[in-house]
């Protein structure tokens, strides 16, 4: 097991009240497992993730529950030791290449940096370190790659150094947010081919944190479906899209516009938006969206449940 | 409802002069949109798409004169419209409009929504203060929005209604064309299929005709009737929104279209996908012949010296390759 979460919470005060980002989450992640995380914009997802990499360092925030990372726990651990951890055990990859990377040094000196940041050895090697990176996340130059500049780069071939970056110090962890959302189609094929070539090659498990069903169901192994800061489905990826339990999963399902076959006339909408979590509904959070929702709905919040496919679902758990 | 063209493009092109002659490079030129001849009939929804820096935005600018255009024509129900002043264009505005993709940079701030949506109202229409209030009330029925709505601000709601008021606004005169900019990529996907419906339900009411560009290949195919690829500056493919998503003629549609992710739910299901090697190239130096052939996996070296032409090879499909999977 390389990570363990265990009823995470986390919460921010505001001066608008206390805003629950996370409310009880919990998960698995297996040596060389890909998790695909699944959400819209204030589900969760990112803060979950950044929770587990030690990133909230906003006082106004609070978490609860249990991180254990290789049997160790990383809530409340000192930073001096969260450092040592990220970037060497722990790496991650952002939406936005350019925010990860420095403008003003060029992409060479910024990995060689970090790997001489976690290992004691030469520039030099470090440097040639760097090389052997950029030729395996497929800069089609890499020699030459080392003295460009971010700006320098496409928005693929940025996203390709900081994988490379991420991988300097061979994670057993590492937390993608979103990495292909900002390419095109065609360079996002590639960079998920290339998650999946490293996540054979590295052995390391990857948290993939997603919007798009799409690009989840072609990469991740297992599936969680998060809504306003909790799971509401979680399962394999074969159980998750064959047989998707929650009412959330199958309407999200349903609003996508096919790519072959019969066009609908009108797309099957979710009515409304989600909530704003400072002012949660009583009860299922998705209540007021749902197209099944029914008395108990309304006070009780439904539980996810034990087993490898579960919905945190009244419906669910009566049927 | 007829087939008449209502907006036509001959061979237009916008260049962009960009650099000093202090530079290092000098002064050079980008040519974004390069020789595009494409006719829009009316009641029709056109989608382009290509990847980013493919020219779709800038094709779309031109297309409402938000943009000089630099070479070729550009018609309006038959009238040559490409060098008209803005006072000249002023009365065709009302019926060209444009909704862009980030409603909260398209909106201002600090005004009310009501009075954001009775703007083009005031500035073209010969209008009451009460019709106008009508009217607003009106357009904020017709886009899913309710009436004391008007008061708000546009912080006050979410991406999907400010995408809602930003439709409102665009629809507020009446027009005939509307040139939507990636309307729903800024938007959540339950919120997407949303704003997707209203378009069409507001196209059948309005008899109004559509220019569609959005990165989202699914979403595009929903409620497109046709479907440009571009590449580079140019149409790669033109056909009927299906036909070219089933049967692409040109390989780097069949490649855009292959990448696109979707949900399989069995197990050996997987698509056959093509992945192309290296980046779109720089618009400042293309590429000699076919623009594509660099990235090609089926190009020979007549492609490298021999550009081809966007010819159609069945009514209604077209396609600029030398080899066309037909």
């Amino acid at each position: 097991m390389i990570l363990s979460v265990r009823d995470l919470k986390v919460s921010f005060r505001t001066n608008d009240g206390l805003v629950r980002a996370i409310d009880g989450v919990s998960f698995d992640l297996e040596e060389s497992e890909i998790l695909g995380v699944v959400g819209e914009s204030g589900s969760g997802k990112t803060v979950s993730l950044l929770a587990v990499m030690g990133l909230i360092t906003d006082p106004n925030a609070s978490i609860e529950g249990s991180i254990r990372y290789k049997g160790r726990e990383l809530v409340g651990l000192p930073p001096r030791e969260l450092r040592r951890l990220r970037g060497n055990e722990i790496a991650m990859i952002f939406q936005d290449p350019m925010t990860a990377l420095t403008p003003v040094y060029t992409i060479g000196w910024q990995i060689a940096e970090q790997i001489r940041a976690h290992q004691n050895i030469s520039k030099a090697k470090a440097m040639a370190r760097v090389e052997e990176l950029l030729a395996e996340v497929n800069f089609p130059n890499p020699h030459e790659a080392m003295s460009r500049y971010p700006h320098q780069l496409s928005g693929g071939m940025r996203q390709r150094a900081v994988i490379a970056m991420a991988l300097s110090c061979n994670p057993a962890l590492l937390v993608a947010d979103e990495p292909t959302t900002a390419l095109d189609v065609t360079v996002q094929a590639g960079i998920l081919d290339l998650v999946r070539k490293l996540r054979a090659t590295h052995k390391s498990a990857v948290v993939f944190i997603t919007h798009d069903m799409g690009v989840v169901s072609e990469l991740a192994d297992r599936v969680m479906v998060m809504y306003a800061g909790r799971v509401v489905e979680r399962g394999s990826r074969m159980e998750l899209f064959s047989d998707p339990r929650h009412p959330y999963t199958r309407a999200l399902l349903g609003s996508i516009p096919p790519l072959t076959g019969e066009k609908p006339r009108r797309l099957p909408a979710i009515p409304g938006s989600p909530p704003s979590l400072l002012r949660l509904p009583q009860g299922c959070a998705f209540g007021p969206r749902c197209p099944v929702h029914y008395e108990p709905c309304v006070t009780g919040r439904p539980d996810l449940g034990i087993g490898t496919h579960a919905a945190a679902c009244f419906r669910v758990a009566q049927a | 409802m007829t087939d008449s063209p209502i907006l036509e493009t001959r061979s237009l092109g916008k260049r962009f002069s960009i650099g000093t002659r202090f530079s290092a490079e000098g002064k050079r030129t980008v040519h974004a949109v390069d020789n595009v001849s494409l006719t829009v009939r009316r009641g029709e929804t056109v989608g382009l798409v290509g990847e980013s820096g493919c020219g779709k935005s800038t094709l779309a600018r031109c297309l409402v004169r938000l943009y000089d255009i630099s070479d070729g024509e550009l018609l309006f129900e038959g009238e040559d419209i490409t060098s008209k002043s803005l006072s000249e264009l002023r009365p065709l505005r009302r019926r060209l409009q444009m909704v862009f993709q980030d409603p909260s940079a398209s909106l201002n701030p600090r005004r009310r929504v009501g009075d954001l949506v009775a703007e083009p109202l005031r500035i073209h229409g010969k209008l009451s203060s009460r019709e106008i209030a009508a009217r607003v009330a009106e357009l904020f029925e017709l886009v899913g929005l309710l009436p004391d709505h008007v008061m708000r601000y546009p912080h006050e709601f979410s991406g999907g209604q400010r995408q809602r008021v930003g439709i409102a606004r665009a629809i507020a005169l009446n027009p005939d064309l509307v040139v939507l900019d990636e309307p729903v990529s800024a938007l959540d996907v339950s919120v997407q299929a949303q704003i997707v419906n209203l378009l069409a339900d507001l196209q059948e009411k309005l008899n109004l005709t559509y220019i569609f560009i959005a990165h989202d290949l699914s979403v595009v195919r929903q409620v497109s009737t046709r479907i440009a690829v571009m590449y580079l500056g140019s149409i790669v493919e033109e056909g009927p929104a299906e036909e070219v998503f089933a049967t692409s003629a040109h390989p780097y549609s069949q490649a855009l279209i292959s990448a696109v992710p979707v949900v399989e739910t069995t197990p050996s299901g997987t698509r056959k996908r093509i992945i192309l090697t290296g980046d779109v190239p720089s618009p400042l130096k293309p590429p000699s012949g076919c623009r594509f052939h660099p990235r090609c996996p089926i190009a020979v070296e007549r492609c490298r010296t021999e550009r081809p032409e966007l010819k159609e090879y069945r009514p209604g499909r077209k396609v600029a390759c030398h080899f066309p999977t037909v």
